[in-house]
């Protein structure tokens, strides 16, 4: 991924996961959530996943949430930061397909 | 029921795909120590396996946080070897692969490379000296032993530098890839 602060592209995996924390979940239920919500095309591998995860940590796009005495299981949710990371992903992605189509016609034809 | 089958690999990837062949026919790997592999009897089929080389020891705790993480996916550790780990995940639950896009299989390749360097110096040097050695006492005393445990060197510096040069061609070509997709 690009090093500079200029928005590049995010990976889908990256994307997917910010939006399934848009709801905090942990790590098993974001795999099911990214395979739902992309009809079955876009299964996370676990490694993939928890990688993804501290990346995103470190650069503050999510936080992990205080874990509750008896579960295990950590929790993970989406910060400001994230959100506008994911908004300003929209933006690049819509002029995508806005000029895409301007072009080619679309996929209707 | 339990068999117990003496075999060694030095590619992982054929280590893997052998354990995943073996659970399509009902034995289900559950412990390795020195090249000795312990198969349970179950449903063919069943499971999944993956093996991974952790970056550190399975004692670390970094190790421990990622050992963890896999738990809570539904995967199942099933035994540990060295940096080694060997997993497995109930097939019912769909696909099981530890890496899906191109930068984490990169990132897990060039750890395989780290890997296998230090044991390419290691076996070479040995082989080195024991030509050396081996041809030196022979020369000098008839005695050739050292000579032929070369020989194994030699050949055990080869594969390993076969397999660092298919992993090298592996992330090159993804490598390529990720400039045109993701």
């Amino acid at each position: 991924m690009a090093e500079n602060n200029g928005q590049g592209a995010l990976t889908e995996a990256v994307y997917y996961i910010l939006l399934a924390l848009h709801t905090p979940m942990h790590g098993y239920g974001i795999m099911q959530f990214v395979k739902e919500i992309s009809n079955g095309r876009v299964n996370l591998g676990p490694g993939t996943l928890y990688g993804a995860i501290n990346t995103m940590l470190s650069k503050g796009w999510i936080k992990a949430l205080e874990q509750e005495s008896d579960s295990r299981k950590k929790e993970y949710e989406i910060t400001e930061e994230g959100k506008s990371v994911v908004v300003g992903e929209i933006v690049r992605l819509e002029e995508l397909i806005r000029n895409g189509k301007k072009i080619t016609g679309g996929a209707e034809k | 029921m339990i068999k117990i089958v003496w075999k060694g690999f030095m590619d992982y990837e054929k280590e893997e795909k052998w354990l995943n062949h073996m659970a399509e026919k009902g034995w289900n790997f559950r412990k390795y120590s020195f090249l000795r592999y312990t198969f349970e009897k179950g449903t063919p089929g069943e499971y999944i396996y993956r093996m991974e080389l952790l970056g550190k020891s399975p004692d670390n705790e970094e190790s421990k946080a990622y050992v963890d993480f896999m738990k809570e996916t539904g995967v199942e550790v099933v035994d540990t070897y060295q940096r080694w780990i060997y997993f497995r995940k109930n097939k019912s639950e769909g696909t099981f692969d530890l890496y899906t896009d191109y930068d984490s299989r990169i990132k897990f390749y060039k750890r395989l490379i780290t890997f296998i360097g230090p044991l390419i110096l290691v076996n070479l040097f040995a082989a080195i000296y024991n030509l050396y050695l081996g041809l030196f006492i022979g020369h000098e005393q008839g005695f050739y032993g050292n000579a032929y445990v070369s020989i194994i060197s030699w050949a055990v510096t080869i594969v390993l530098i076969k397999m660092a040069v298919s992993y090298m061609t592996k992330i090159r070509k993804m490598e390529k890839e990720r400039q045109l997709y993701e």
